[in-house]
């Protein structure tokens, strides 16, 4: 799983291998990751799940060897 | 070249991509890096992006113009990297037939560009650096998804938080 500017900064890396018990949804990672982060709490609900470069909907499938990402909230511009 | 990349940008590149015998209108915009954020100085941005994503986003986001306002052609880069004040961080250009639609297909695709593109900032002023956006993240989740307040640099209007905001005196800008 990718990490980027405050989430990978939470995580302390910008990439982590992810135990999964076995294919969920984004939603559900989200929570398996800021359940195994907890400083990642209270940024739940602004962080985007992204699955091979594509902004997932939270019931979207993540499986294995997918490339999973959390994307906080953009700054571009 | 890649259109999200460290070297600088370029409009006359942007400009050459959207230009055809039709094009009577072509509107750009360049977002700049301006010297005052929210009223701390600022003096250095470090965008970072996720590269392969941003990439195919940006991809989307032209598509989703060129379909949604036919006659228009829509071009952008944005930078990464260190950027200081002056530094062009994000340029855009769209064409059409008359200038009308070529303003509203700029603004449509430097808006998109702005809520979509995996690309962060971190700014650096007298209270060291921080990631733009990031401690308003905090508990957004309590109140739903909450759109990212705009804490970019000169095309940004303040939001004010709810308690009357105004413009940060000095604040330079596109």
């Amino acid at each position: 799983m990718l990490a980027f500017a405050g989430a990978r900064d939470v995580l302390g890396t910008g990439e982590v291998a992810l135990p999964l018990a076995g294919p969920c949804t984004a939603a559900e990672l989200l929570e398996h990751v800021c359940a195994r982060y907890p400083g990642l709490g209270p940024y739940k609900g602004s962080i985007r799940v992204a699955v091979n470069g594509v902004y997932a909907t939270p019931s979207d499938p993540v499986g294995f060897g997918d490339e999973v990402a959390l994307i906080p909230p953009v700054a571009g511009g | 070249m890649s259109r999200i990349r460290a070297e600088p940008l370029r409009l006359d590149e942007l400009i050459a991509a959207v230009s055809h015998p039709g094009a009577g209108g072509i509107a750009t915009f360049l977002g700049v890096v301006r010297d005052v954020n929210e009223g701390r100085s600022v003096t250095l941005l470090e965008y970072e992006a996720y590269g392969t994503m941003a990439e195919a986003e940006l991809e989307r986001v032209l598509s989703e113009i060129a379909a949604e306002l036919p006659g228009v052609r829509v071009a952008a880069t944005h930078r990464v990297g260190a950027l200081h004040v002056g530094d062009v961080a994000v340029a855009c250009a769209a064409s059409a037939p008359h200038r009308a639609e070529a303003f509203r297909g700029c603004r449509l695709l430097i808006d998109r560009i702005k809520e979509r593109l995996p690309i962060w900032k971190r700014e650096h002023g007298p209270d060291g650096p921080y990631w733009v956006g990031w401690e308003d993240a905090r508990c957004a989740g309590e109140h739903g998804h909450e759109a990212p307040h705009g804490h970019a640099h000169g095309d940004e209007e303040p939001h004010g938080h709810g308690h009357g905001g105004t413009a940060p005196p000095g604040s330079a800008g596109a």
